[in-house]
């Protein structure tokens, strides 16, 4: 097999590689600032930027200037926190639990995180305290939970960790839809339907003070770990075999995950395919080695996602397509891809 | 002694699987486990590495109780292959082997040199030096078990448990596997199914039956006619052979 960067690359073709990889980030946040119903040319975006981060003096209209920092900048930021945890998330679950099919909402989480929004939204509970974020990230820690106490129960073999959580997703998607379809009516469902699909709209500066910082201490627990990651290659038996703590390991990187994806899907939705895709690409072009894979996948991930957002905003006139839909259009042919290239080149 | 067990028990559920089980394995000699299928041999094996929480009893590291020590000190000291452990990872054979220095490496520690000397010698010691840069997937059965062997190895072990290393390869590999790890020099101690490859390559033998030791000792003394016939349910003839001197086991049909 060809590996684009295999394990021993040297250390320059990695470190053009992170650089690369920031840059089109930073480019890709760029044009997300830029694009839109109405189009700011790229000088002016980094103008209004300056102006807020260095006091700069440049002179904009105020009508450009809160477009691209209070609505464009602040989502931008947010698609990137929001794709860096969800691939973050998706990498460390495939590793954990040695299967390919993990992903940040195999626990569950999602479908939690969904019945406790409608619960919020259209049942009213706590109605006036409880945002639809508050209710969606108190919805997705009881279905963690739920699932954890069944997998315990059931003993924690890493496929029945994910029957469980299929299961739990099962009950809870099934409460979602009966809820909406015994009480909602149309505009709500339809605003229901959106946020399940993922959705970057209204989100602000006070988004990406949590998002950003999540995306980041998780990053650093689990950059901890990838030793206990790499060595879970061949099982569990296999790393406890090699000096790891299985239990502990486990316990604080599947609590790290869940309470990263619950943070995310409580504030855009569950967008689904990120976190299933783009771990196989960051492997497929650097290797399996944790070290460099978890800061390759949550770069691709903030990548992918800040182009997702783009696209969904771009691709029908006049109307914003959920994130979800983009991300699963382009995700899955992109997958299948990434599939057909190894089984060739393995 | 390198590893005493005294009196130790070990139930899943309410199964005893182990039951009272004392036995030594001697400093740098090859301790062969044998016994019917289910007889507790992989389970024994498995709390010597403390992979499982013995009931009762005690396991002796030379001078320390195994519960005592942290599990990535103990995994400097004990290495364990298991019996066909795989992996849908796409790794290199010298990626699978450096995961044997796992216990060895601090949270921040970066490779060192010691590292990667570890890696080599363990690569040339079952011969896969040319191949440490295949792929895991294009490996045969015989090749995964040396390179198991290798990660073990690296960890640079003073005792080495192997679960069935033979399983599945074809005699020329079975022999090369149990020829090198008679070679190693430290403490060994080797489930086996094979009574002859247990007697051409084991200092001595314990045999379980239902989680108890029922026979201990050299090949000699342990591998007798009446043994065979109440453990195994076989009926054989047992001789010293011309060829390599050690005991060898014929099988009577019927």
């Amino acid at each position: 097999m060809s590996l684009a960067f295999p394990a021993r690359s040297p250390r320059w073709a990695l470190v053009a590689l992170a650089a690369v990889g920031l840059l089109l980030l930073a480019l890709m946040v760029s044009l997300a600032v830029s694009i839109g119903e109405i189009a700011i040319p790229l000088a002016t975006t980094a103008k209004a930027v300056a102006n807020r981060l260095f006091a700069a003096d440049f002179e904009l209209s105020r009508i450009h200037q809160g477009i691209i920092w209070d609505y464009r900048l602040s989502r931008a930021l947010v698609a990137a926190s929001a794709g860096a945890s969800l691939a973050l998330c998706g990498a460390v679950l495939q590793a954990l639990l040695r299967n390919p099919l993990a992903e940040p909402y195999v626990l569950g989480i999602s479908a939690g995180a969904s019945t406790g929004a409608v619960c919020v939204t259209i049942l009213g509970f706590g109605y006036g305290v409880l945002s639809l974020s508050g209710g969606a990230f108190i919805g997705a820690a009881i279905a963690f939970l739920l699932v954890g106490i069944l997998a315990a129960g059931v003993g924690g073999t890493s496929e029945r960790v994910i029957l469980c959580g299929v299961a739990g997703s099962q009950l809870f998607s099934a409460l979602t839809s009966y809820i909406v379809t015994t009480s909602a009516n149309a505009e709500q469902a339809r605003g229901v339907l959106f946020w399940l699909l993922g959705s970057l709209s209204g989100v602000r500066w006070p988004d990406v003070y949590l998002s950003a910082p999540v995306a980041l201490v998780g990053l650093v627990v689990c950059l901890a770990h990838v030793r206990a990651l790499d060595a879970f290659a061949f099982g569990k038996d296999a790393a406890a075999a090699l000096g790891i703590s299985v239990r502990r390991v486990q316990v604080v990187l599947l609590g790290t995950t869940a309470a990263m994806t619950a943070c995310v899907v409580s504030m855009v939705g569950s967008i689904g395919f990120v976190g299933l895709v783009v771990p196989h690409a960051a492997r497929f072009l650097i290797g399996p080695g944790h070290a460099r894979l978890l800061p390759v996948a949550a770069l691709f991930g903030a990548i992918f996602m800040v182009a997702a957002d783009i696209i969904s905003r771009i691709i029908i006139p006049q109307q914003i397509l959920p994130i979800g839909v983009v991300t699963a259009l382009f995700g899955a042919p992109a997958f299948a891809l990434i599939l057909y290239r190894a089984r060739r080149t393995a | 002694m390198s590893i005493a067990l005294d009196d130790v028990s070990f139930a899943a559920g309410d199964t005893l699987i182990v039951d009272g089980v004392s036995l030594q394995a001697e400093r740098g000699k090859v301790l062969g486990l044998l016994g019917p299928n289910g007889s507790g041999k992989s389970s024994l094996l498995r709390l010597i590495c403390r992979l499982r929480k013995i009931r009762s009893g005690v396991i002796r590291l030379g001078d320390d109780d195994l519960a005592s020590i942290a599990r990535a000190a103990l995994a400097r000291r004990i290495a364990l292959v298991e019996q066909q452990a795989e992996t849908d990872t796409q790794m290199t054979v010298r990626e699978v082997v450096r995961l044997g220095r796992t216990p060895h490496r601090g949270f921040l520690t970066p490779w060192l040199p010691q590292d990667e000397a570890a890696v080599a010698q363990a690569l040339a010691r079952v011969d896969m030096q040319e191949r440490a840069d295949r792929l895991w997937q294009t490996l045969s059965g015989g090749e995964r078990q040396r390179v198991h062997l290798a990660r073990a190895l690296a960890q640079e072990p003073d005792e080495l448990l192997l679960d069935e290393p033979t399983n599945h390869l074809d005699i020329q590999h079975q022999l090369d596997i149990l020829s090198l790890v008679s070679r190693l020099g430290i403490t060994c101690i080797v489930a086996l199914h094979d009574l002859n490859l247990a007697a051409m390559f084991c200092d001595r033998l314990a045999v379980l039956e239902g989680g108890r030791i029922v026979a201990a000792g050299t090949p000699e003394a342990v591998l007798t006619e009446d043994l065979l016939e109440r453990v195994f349910g076989v009926r054989a003839h047992v001789e010293k052979s011309p060829v390599h001197g050690r005991c060898n086991i014929q099988y009577r049909m019927g």
